[in-house]
């Protein structure tokens, strides 16, 4: 049973961070139907910024999460602007491939500048000493991931349900055209949802990269899931889209614990299949009919 | 001239004595490059080419049927590895296990189709990553086919001929590649074609004019994989080893740049964007050896950047280019050339 409920545990943990990044897809996905295929890269990018303040500058770690949070914001920003916003109508097939070309840019630079290596990120907790709750070893890692995934989500949605801003994101999600009558500056709000989805995957950077290790590849797998997360729980929800994550990363850890460890990265494609044939929309979402 | 009478002289290869012509002079050149060329720069023609029936296959169902896949490096890995695997395992002769990668892997493509009926836009783009990320980890973590450490490719052999040189493997996988293209441009022009190209313009349109949406959409994947699948097989021998590594989400995304830069929806444009993508791919590996931008290059990097983190332009200057044919030229090369075509039509007046 221990076993089990450690499982559930580290499900959960890596849960939390798939449901950022999914969340960091919805924002976006929302907003301008465009799959951001390049969230993982911005996040790994964010990450090694972090990392290099740290390592190189002696800043310190709060330091330099808040100058992490400034330069996501403003990549992401600066995405929009130079490669969508240029883009006139470019189809499902020319966003893909935007955002495709956005991820490669982001992945050459990450490598250029940094190379190959494997760094260790540090952080101020342990990945090993933690509480016990009745026979539940939660380490200090995962319990700051829980509650930082937890805190980034009531934020947003204190965010999209009490502030002017978020309010005018939730018109211009609703209908573009209508916002833009009423007077809301479409094309700044969506500048800002991708700034804002920017700062969002780099947390969930920051807190993957202790787990695994900082190099330009590590966010390949996370980003996966995460998509994948938010599929399972239905795109066009937040709530839905976190939720999915969540469930995603206790699935795949209790595959890995009961059935095969090898394997463990293949179930969550599995099930995104298996979904995507029975409920395409998602797990939470009400089922949409497709217009001609 | 244009004037058509009949309806053979549309669907026909050559439309005009022109056409005829230029197709026969490409052949004699393709016959004659290689005894011009080094031996690298047939090893670089070789991948062209190998790459070239790749695009061309992927276009068949991007460009045509209108269908996002993320996942061809899957099927890729699938040719690859069932050549390999029936040749060294099995003792199969070469010409049937290139055969059998190609069905194999068209196997594969009809059982990816059939979720994909339901699924569009994003939603296929993440269910085809899935099933390419997917073969690649089950492949590496499978021992019969090596594992991580990847396999050997034995040698290309028909009959009595082993392709060991450069030269020889050219001959093969030239003939394969040429064979692949005109089958590809005579199959659009088919009832099949057209069917594909109706359900990219409207599915539901599409199937209200009797189109069997079900059946062309699985058997557009099939013929994708299968092309997909005899590129992957020939690599693995051009190659002389595969790992499952090389398999990854980036060659599917180079594969999709390939018939994004060269257009959607055209065999030539997915041949010119494979040469394209291919050639600067593996020109840029070793940019600091260029000649002017080369030394500056390596002195920027020394100073912002890594040394050894250079080859990673690469990567870069593919991503902008994808980017930048989205933004300013969306029909890629073939709109280039179609362009240029229509500037010159009436010259010299």
């Amino acid at each position: 049973m221990n076993f089990f409920m450690d499982l559930i545990v580290g499900g959960l943990a890596i849960g939390a961070c798939y449901a950022l990044i999914a969340l960091a897809m919805v924002i976006i996905y929302k907003t301008s139907e465009v799959p951001n295929f390049a969230q993982g890269e911005m996040a790994m990018l964010a990450t090694f910024v972090a990392y290099t303040m740290m390592a190189n500058y002696g800043a310190g770690f709060w330091t330099s999460v808040i100058i992490t949070m400034v330069f996501a914001f403003a990549l992401g920003a600066l995405l929009e602007i130079c490669f969508l916003r240029p883009a006139e109508d470019p189809g499902v097939l020319g966003a893909i491939v935007i955002t495709l070309g956005a991820e490669m840019i982001l992945y050459g630079i990450a490598g250029w500048k940094w190379g190959a290596n494997q760094n260790p990120f540090p952080v101020p907790f342990s990945e090993y000493s933690g509480v016990t709750i009745s026979g539940v070893v939660i380490t200090e890692i995962n319990f700051w991931t829980l509650t930082v995934s937890l805190v980034v989500m009531l934020i947003l949605f204190l965010f999209f349900r009490f502030t002017k801003l978020g309010t005018a994101m939730k018109a211009v999600q609703q209908n573009p055209f209508a916002a833009k009558a009423m007077g809301i500056p479409t094309r700044r709000i969506l500048t800002f949802t991708w700034g804002l989805s920017s700062m969002t995957g780099a947390i969930a950077g920051m807190l993957i990269a202790p787990i695994a290790t900082l190099d330009p590849n590590m966010m390949f797998d996370p980003m996966l899931k995460g998509f994948a997360g938010g599929v399972l729980g239905g795109l066009t929800s937040l709530p839905g889209a976190a939720a999915g994550a969540y469930l995603l990363g206790i699935i795949e850890n209790l595959f890995g614990g009961y059935v095969s460890l090898e394997f463990k990265s293949v179930v969550a494609f599995g099930v995104i299949v298996l979904i995507l044939c029975l409920k395409p929309s998602g797990l939470f979402v009400k089922h949409y009919e497709r217009k001609v | 001239m244009d004037m058509k009478r009949d309806y053979y002289e549309d669907i026909q290869l050559c439309k005009t004595r022109t056409a005829l012509v230029l197709t026969i002079a490409l052949f004699c050149c393709l016959m004659i490059i290689p005894f011009l060329l080094g031996d690298y720069n047939i090893y670089v023609v070789n991948l062209i080419a190998i790459h070239a029936i790749v695009a061309i296959g992927l276009n068949i169902l991007v460009g045509y049927t209108g269908q996002i896949s993320l996942g061809h490096a899957g099927f890729f890995a699938i040719g690859a590895y069932t050549s390999v695997l029936l040749m060294v395992k099995g003792g199969v002769p070469f010409p049937v296990a290139l055969l059998a990668a190609g069905f194999v892997s068209a196997g594969f493509g009809f059982l990816l189709g059939l979720p994909s009926l339901r699924l569009e836009g994003p939603y296929l783009a993440i269910a085809t990553l899935g099933f390419g990320m997917a073969v690649t980890q089950i492949i590496s973590h499978w021992d019969f086919a090596g594992g991580h450490m990847g396999l050997a490719a034995p040698k290309m052999s028909i009959g009595p001929f082993v392709a060991d040189t450069g030269l020889e493997q050219y001959a093969i996988i030239m003939s394969v590649a040429a064979i692949m293209t005109i089958a590809a441009i005579n199959l659009m022009k088919t009832r099949v074609g057209r069917a594909l190209v109706a359900i990219r313009d409207s599915e539901i349109a599409a199937e209200a004019m009797g189109v069997n949406v079900l059946k062309y959409k699985t058997l557009a994947f099939a013929i994708s994989a299968f092309y997909t699948g005899v590129g992957g097989a020939l690599m693995a021998f051009a190659l002389a080893h595969i790992s499952a590594g090389s398999f990854n989400l980036i060659l599917s995304i180079t594969f999709l740049a390939m018939i994004v830069v060269g257009g959607l929806g055209s065999i030539m444009g997915s041949i010119l964007g494979a040469a394209l993508l291919t050639y600067l791919q593996i020109k840029l590996q070793v940019i600091q050896e260029a000649p002017i931008v080369g030394p500056i290059l390596l002195d920027i990097s020394k100073r912002f950047f890594t040394a050894e983190g250079l080859p990673n332009i690469q990567s870069i200057i593919v991503g902008g280019i994808m980017i930048g044919i989205v933004i300013f030229e969306p029909l890629g090369m073939r709109g280039i050339y179609l362009r240029f075509k229509r500037y010159w039509r009436m010259w010299p007046f």
